[in-house]
This record gives structure tokens, sequence and C-alpha cells, in this order.
């Protein structure tokens, strides 16, 4: 659409800047001010430089914390993405499945995130939950408290179980949005069932998925409420992610220099990643 | 080649069609089981849920729903919430609406910039501002009220208002304003007796979307409240007493908070992609 060039367009954007101004620029600003001070208390702040950050970057557990992170957001997205393609190809078309499909599949997505971690912590618990019980029953040695391993996993069923109909719902429209002419040429043409998948329904889902896979990251970037509940960040350090590790040292020791050094660092990070995002969203705009 | 050589080595839908249903099933009931374990639980006493295993409550009980409905420590949570939720809601998509038309019909000076700097507070990680927040709203005395929690969620929601709603308005067609301002209309009576209107369903599915984002954050609320507008989630992670967890409580006050989302769910069934999305799909 071409759009006129209207400066008194600001006036419509005004109360969206003030509102955001106050829950975003404000408090950043005060994070961008403790990142460069020190205090001995009573109020008194005196200048540090770039020494919080060069402290936050030289010690491991903001790297150790940073590589969680990341190695949960590439399993997560390793198993979510092809997950969520392979359930919307099977998805119904039509008819009464469709609306039970689309009501069902995004139920956990609507569920408080710290029901979430409850939910998952009874239904994982040995002595209670459903799973637990089942795989103790089995004869595996599962408990998610005090094994790294079992924790980890059940982080990532849960988080599975959490985002992945984000995924399938994204494709699903991606999907529906291919006419019918589409599938009747390929037929005519011969295609076999991959080359419809890799010709056809692939490129018209190319934008859904590359929204999905940088919502999909960026969110499990940011994950906290979830396996704070269920883990608490542990067993050991083992679950605990940045964002747990950032709320335990500003409120929980109160370390505001390193705190705030660290969400700078943070944001920044989430910062590219939305620039990226951005500039997807906006270059496949321009072409539809 | 005859049609029946065409079909013999393509696709055949039909054949195909017969097996597809299992995936999706099996993902529903991949989905469903934890859902099935905690409402389950909720009509257990706490005795059964302890000892005994048992697939369904061999004596069901709403006792655990009856102490959550008669102490205040317990509803007020979800009044709580809900106030909160509503609050943020109104306030986000008002805020959001002509904002949204700015973006969609006008070019001005920095649009661009300040789409992508609304964008990138929406993924903002809300630890990074939990300790601000805290001292930000301190200072002005907000701490432990409704609209703290309702302004401070506007970080993330508004952005999303606008984003969903710019996705909306793009779809109506400018012809529609400029005949409009043809016909006589002022600008406000147009955009509340024409536009709005016709941007219904983006101005529902923007609205359900601040009310879930607004519903299912808890670290945010957690840190801004106390008591007074503690919200449900925030109650939940309190359920242990002096006799030990209080599972039955705790999985009735989880199944209370999955029923207004499942309830308008059905509603919104065909944007939800779009929501999610930011408007754009």
């Amino acid at each position: 659409m071409n759009k006129t060039w209207n400066n008194k367009a600001w006036f419509m954007v005004l109360p969206v800047l003030l509102l955001v101004a106050f829950s975003a620029v404000i408090p950043l600003m005060t994070v961008v001010n403790y990142s460069v001070q020190d205090t001995f208390g009573n109020n008194a702040f005196f200048w540090a430089g770039t020494d919080w950050f060069a402290q936050v970057l030289a010690s491991d557990r903001f790297w150790e914390a940073l590589g969680r992170n990341l190695l949960f957001s590439a399993i997560i997205l390793a198993l979510e993405i092809p997950l969520g393609i392979l359930i919307a190809l099977n998805m119904p078309k039509k008819g009464l499945g469709v609306p039970v499909c689309l009501v069902l599949m995004a139920l956990p997505l609507l569920i408080p995130w710290n029901v979430v971690g409850t939910i998952w912590q009874v239904f994982g618990r040995v002595d209670i939950g459903l799973l637990g019980r089942v795989l103790d029953g089995i004869g595996f040695d599962y408990n998610y408290v005090n094994d790294v391993f079992d924790a980890w996993v059940t982080l990532i069923v849960m988080d599975v179980w959490h985002w992945t109909s984000l995924v399938v719902l994204l494709c699903y429209a991606g999907l529906v949005s291919i006419p019918e002419a589409y599938y009747q040429a390929a037929k005519i043409d011969g295609a076999s069932r991959w080359a419809v998948f890799r010709y056809i329904q692939l490129p018209k889902m190319k934008r859904v998925l590359l929204i999905a896979f940088l919502l999909r990251f960026m969110d499990s970037f940011m994950i906290y409420t979830e396996p704070f509940v269920v883990t608490g960040g542990g067993p050991g350090n083992s679950t605990t992610f940045l964002s747990i590790d950032l709320v335990k040292m500003a409120i929980g020791q109160f370390d505001l220099g390193p705190a705030a050094a660290m969400s700078i660092i943070y944001f920044l990070i989430i910062l590219l990643l939305s620039w990226i995002f951005y500039t997807v969203m906006t270059s496949s705009d321009d072409q539809a | 080649m005859t049609s029946q050589a065409i079909t013999a080595n393509t696709v055949q839908p039909g054949a195909k069609r017969n097996l597809s249903w299992i995936v999706p099933t099996l993902y529903i009931v991949f989905l469903m089981l934890p859902i099935y374990w905690l409402v389950n639980m909720s009509f257990k006493e706490n005795t059964e849920i302890t000892g005994a295993f048992t697939l369904w409550p061999r004596q069901p009980t709403l006792h655990n729903y009856a102490v959550i409905f008669t102490d205040p420590a317990w509803y007020s949570g979800y009044i709580n919430s809900i106030i909160y939720v509503v609050l943020n809601t109104v306030i986000s998509v008002s805020a959001a609406l002509p904002a949204a038309y700015a973006f969609s019909r006008y070019r001005f000076l920095g649009d661009k910039h300040l789409f992508f700097w609304l964008l990138t507070n929406r993924m903002a990680p809300p630890a990074v501002f939990a300790l601000p927040f805290f001292q930000l709203y301190s200072a002005f005395g907000l701490i432990d009220t409704h609209i703290a929690v309702a302004i401070a969620h506007c970080l993330f929601n508004v952005p999303l208002a606008v984003w969903i709603l710019e996705g909306f308005m793009s779809g109506v067609p400018k012809e529609i304003d400029e005949t409009a301002y043809i016909d006589g209309y002022s600008f406000p009576r147009f955009f509340t007796k024409i536009f709005v209107p016709l941007i219904a369903s983006g101005i529902g599915v923007a609205a359900f979307f601040c009310f879930m984002f607004s519903w299912v954050e808890l670290l945010i609320a957690r840190t801004l409240t106390t008591t007074d507008a503690k919200p449900i989630a925030a109650t939940m992670t309190r359920t242990v007493s002096a006799s030990g967890m209080d599972w039955g409580v705790l999985a009735a006050a989880g199944v209370l908070t999955i029923i207004p989302g499942a309830l308008v769910i059905y509603f919104v069934r065909n944007y939800i992609a779009k929501g999610f999305a930011l408007g754009r799909v």
C-alpha cells in the first residue's frame, strides 16, 4: 500500500510512545545507571565505568548460563520445527476436525506459564505423577529433581508440549493459503509426495516458518517461569538459564551492578535478534 | 498417457488421508495427558493423591474447589489477576488503535525506527525489567496496586496490540478512508463509525492476546505485588502448609487458571496463528 507522508501522524502515536516510555525507557535507563556505578550503601554511588561489564564477561557463571540458553534453544528448535511441520501437514483441511484440532492444540498456549510448570512438576513426580510413576514402573531411574539429564529432558519435553502448537498453527495457516489448483497441477505432472512438499508446500510455508523460528528462538532464549517452577535452576546450576541467574542476582543477592551489566548484555543480544526478525518481517511484507 | 497411468504414480490423497489422522491424534493425546492428570488430581483428597495411584478419583470430591472459593487468600488472587488483566487490555488496545492506524496509513519521520523499537519491547526479557520496575513503581508509591501491574504489562502488550492491529488495518483498502472524507466525515467520526466496525475482529483478536499475555505472565506481576494485588499465579506458589504440600488445592487452582483461556479460544481459533505471529500471517 502506498502511504502518504504526514508528520501529524506522530500525534496518533503519542499515547503509545508515552506509555512505552514509562514502562520501558525509564526502567531501562535505571539499568544503564546501575551498570556503570558502584555503591557502598546509603545511596552513595560512584562511577565504576565498564568494570561490571568486564566482570560479567569474565565470569564463568555468565558464559555457562548463556551456553545453557543456546543449547536449550537449539534443542527446542530442532524438535519443535520439524514436529510442527509434520503435524500441520497431517491436519484435517475441512470438516469438524478443523476446529477441534485448532482448539485442543491451542490450549497449552493459553495456560499461565507457572501453571505449565506446575502441571509438569506434578506430572513428572515419581511419587504422585503419571509420567514419573509409569517411567519408574517400567524400570527407568527417572528423577528430575536429582538427575541433570532427567531435569533437561523434562524441561525440553515440557517446552515441546507448551509451544509446538505455535509452530503447528503458523504452518497450518500457511498451508491452507495454498490454492487447490496447485495440488491438481502437481497431480497432473505426476509429482511425488516429497516433490509436492518440497516445491509447493515448503515455499508457501517459508515465511510463517521464519516467523515461527524467530519467535520460538527468542521466547526460549528468555525462558524463566517454567524452569523456575519445575527445577528452580537445579540440580546444582544445571538448568540455571540467563534470566533465572539474572533474577537471582538482582533480587535475591541484590548485586545491582553485575546484574545491570548482565541485563544490558542480555538486552543487546535480544536487540540483535529483534532486528533480524524485523528485517525478515518487513522485507516479506514488501513481497506480499 | 491415460488418466489411470497418471494416478498410478502420483499422490493419492484418498489413500493417504486414511492414515494422516494418526499424527494429530497422537499429538493431541500427548497434549491432553498432563492436563488430564491435573484435573484428575483436583478431584482427589490429598490422602488419595499421595497414597494410592489411581487413574481416576475413587472418591471424587469438590473439597479442593471449595477451599479456593471460600478462602479469600485464594479467590482474591483470581479477582486481582482479572482486575489488572482487564485494565491492561483496555489501556493497551485503546492506546494502540490510533498508533496502528498511523503506522498502516501514513509515513512519517522515524516511523520505521519507531515500529522496530516497539518490537524490541515485545521481545525484551521480563527478567531485565523486574528490578527497575520495582524501584520505579516504589518511587511512585504504586507497589501492590493493580494499576502498577497493568501499566508494567504494557511493556509487551502495547507493541503486540500495535503490531496485530496494524496487520488487520493494512487489510482494509485505503479507498474506504478516502471515500469517507469525500462524503464529509470528520476523522473522529470516520474512525469510530466506519473504521472501527470494519476491523472489529482485529480489535477482538488484539484484546484477546493482550488479555492472554497479561494473564500468563508471572515474573513482573509477582515482583510488583505483595498482598493486596497479588495474582493467582503467585498465590499458587504458596501451597506448602505445615502438613506438607496441598496437592489437591494446587491442582484445582491450576485447573481454574486454564478455564478463561479455554472458554474464549473457540472464538479466536481462526486468528490464533495471526495473533502469535504479531499480526503477520
